[in-house]
């Protein structure tokens, strides 16, 4: 018999689920299919806890109160779909700059605008990478399974701290409203990462100097008597806005190589059945599980083809994917769009291994039996 | 190895979303993998509407189901959308208020007054879900009935689990009863 930290579950639930584990103190959203299950779970939750949930007018609203939140101190998510997220990248441009730790969830859904609602889809990769302006770096994580969810969550929140940076989980409608077994963790267990707080006195403290051996400036809570100005502006160590281009320079730099650098720490993968493969499949979130079973069946007659899953899907597993490359005669990225990843991996991969695609955009997850047909025909 | 496919399907208010998760707890409750999941969308609202719940001993990696192994359908509307869908030799689980119009050759077909049983018998429409559980519990033996008691219990709220141990009991009945007087009425 199981026992009782086994219990069927829900994508969204599990998000919610990982985040309070991880030490979410203040939501605040706007309800959209088929992210709504967080919001509401959340809203359930977080004031048995002395948290905050807030529903706000609109989704531009709910990420700058997240920013605000977690710049008051406080752990802080929103989640969303498309049009919801396409808002929120004012913000989460705002984040990135002003280095204010946050989650942003993207359940995401058949686009552009409001396209299927209820439908999954996989149309946001290229969004996460590049929906706010400006050079920057970004953390994407993207789940497949439901235990998956709660562990990239807590995850979520762990390097949105570590590197004082948004981090986007991209979900997708299957992986939100399904069901399935998740074995609950052992809080006491799981690694929670804190911001660093400052030990200097008020007096001595540069709210953007990073300290020498550090990855980020550290950030003390708002009204904990450090002076602190905040600004989406380009601004020197003090947080105060300049023109100068060495400072602007060096500042947008930092942003980006704090994540770039550091991908040892960022990137996790999956390989499945890839020891002996000639030949690769690289899919991510729910579509990632059809290509699992395509290539159990694929293996019966004969094929030795393997999975790799990224499950941070920004930064890319480049180091991986490039080794990947030059093990298999062919990759064949697998993806509800038409080909948004398959352009990062031909961008790392093209050079040494033939790289292929197939995508659909109508709603459906993509069936075992489509990628054996392509991967059959091709 | 274990894996089956159940479809339950009717319209948008008779539980059948409890139903699933019902299910596929008491499956849960013995050590299987389950993945359950449901149609959303306008179709979801007052027309035919389905819950999907996939069980096996090993992990499931597609998550969605194609044929299935074992369909309900409560409301004719739903019989008519999903009767395609039944496996060859599957088991068709309907109320007896529904045509049997389409083609069925190689289906085991088993149809039960589940939706008079509950406003009948029990007094409540409601429990329509419960009898249609403890129904597919008789035919398929998928799980023990204590697990699906079990998963019941945790579910309904507080004040109803006599009344829905009852309709799941009835469903079981309606089954068993048929068995002592009537070959499985294959057609």
């Amino acid at each position: 018999m199981a026992d009782n930290n086994v219990v069927l579950m829900q994508g969204n639930e599990a998000c919610v689920e990982g985040a309070l584990i991880a030490g979410m103190k203040f939501y605040a959203g706007y309800p959209i299919t088929p992210s709504t299950e967080i919001a509401e779970i959340s809203a359930s939750k977080l004031p048995k806890i002395g948290g905050k949930f807030i529903q706000m007018e609109d989704e531009i609203a709910s990420i700058s109160a997240v920013i605000g939140a977690s710049l008051a101190g406080n752990k802080a998510m929103t989640a969303t779909s498309g049009p919801g997220f396409s808002l929120k990248q004012e913000g989460i441009g705002y984040a990135i700059i002003a280095e204010v730790p946050c989650v942003i969830v993207n359940v995401q859904r058949g686009g552009p605008s409001t396209g299927l609602p209820t439908s999954p889809a996989q149309g946001d990769i290229m969004q996460a990478r590049w929906g706010t302006h400006g050079e920057h770096s970004i953390i994407a994580l993207c789940p497949s399974t439901v235990k998956e969810v709660l562990d990239v969550t807590i995850r979520a929140f762990n390097l949105s701290e570590k590197y004082r940076t948004p981090v986007i989980i991209l979900m997708d409608e299957v992986v939100g409203h399904m069901r399935e077994k998740v074995e609950l963790p052992n809080p006491s267990k799981i690694e929670i990462y804190n911001r660093k707080k400052p030990t200097s006195s008020p007096d001595d403290y540069m709210p953007y100097k990073v300290k020498d051996g550090d990855i980020v400036p550290e950030m003390p809570s708002i009204g904990e008597g450090y002076r602190y100005h905040v600004t989406g502006l380009v601004h020197d160590e003090y947080g105060f806005p300049t023109n100068d281009s060495s400072i602007a320079e060096k500042l947008i730099t930092r942003l980006v190589e704090k994540i770039e650098s550091n991908l040892d720490d960022i990137v996790e993968y999956e390989e499945y059945r890839l020891a002996d493969a000639d030949e690769a499949i690289i899919a991510y979130g729910s579509t990632a599980r059809s290509a699992k079973s395509a290539i159990n069946l694929l293996r019966e007659k004969g094929r030795k083809i393997g999975l790799f899953r990224p499950i941070t899907i920004w930064p890319s597993p480049k180091q991986q994917i490039e080794i990947l490359a030059k093990k298999v005669k062919r990759i064949s990225v697998i993806e509800m769009n038409l080909g948004q990843y398959y352009l990062e991996i031909d961008r790392i991969a093209g050079k040494y291994t033939n790289v292929t695609k197939y995508g659909s955009v109508n709603g459906e997850l993509i069936s075992p039996d489509e990628i054996i047909s392509f991967i059959e025909e091709d | 190895m274990e894996y089956r496919e159940f479809r339950l399907t009717g319209s948008g208010g008779q539980g059948l979303i409890l139903a699933g998760i019902i299910l596929a707890e008491a499956a849960l409750l013995e050590g299987k993998n389950v993945v359950q999941s449901q149609s959303y969308g306008p179709e979801a609202r007052g027309g035919a509407s389905k819950a999907e719940v996939i069980i096996s001993d090993s992990f499931i990696n597609y998550p969605k189901i194609d044929k299935c192994d074992i369909l309900l359908a409560l409301t004719q509307k739903a019989y008519d959308k999903y009767i395609d869908t039944l496996k060859d030799n599957g088991v068709l689980i309907v109320d007896n208020g529904i045509s049997l119009n389409n083609n069925i050759n190689n289906i085991n077909v088993f149809s039960i007054p589940i939706l008079n049983t509950a406003s009948e018998k029990i007094g409540t429409p409601m429990v329509a879900n419960m009898i249609a559980l403890g129904s597919i519990q008789a035919v398929t033996d998928i799980v023990k009935m204590e697990s699906l008691e079990k998963a019941v219990l945790s579910r309904v709220p507080k004040g109803t689990e006599e009344l829905n141990r009852r309709a799941l009991n009835e469903g079981v009945g309606l089954i068993n009863n048929r068995k002592g007087t009537l070959n499985y009425e294959t057609c």
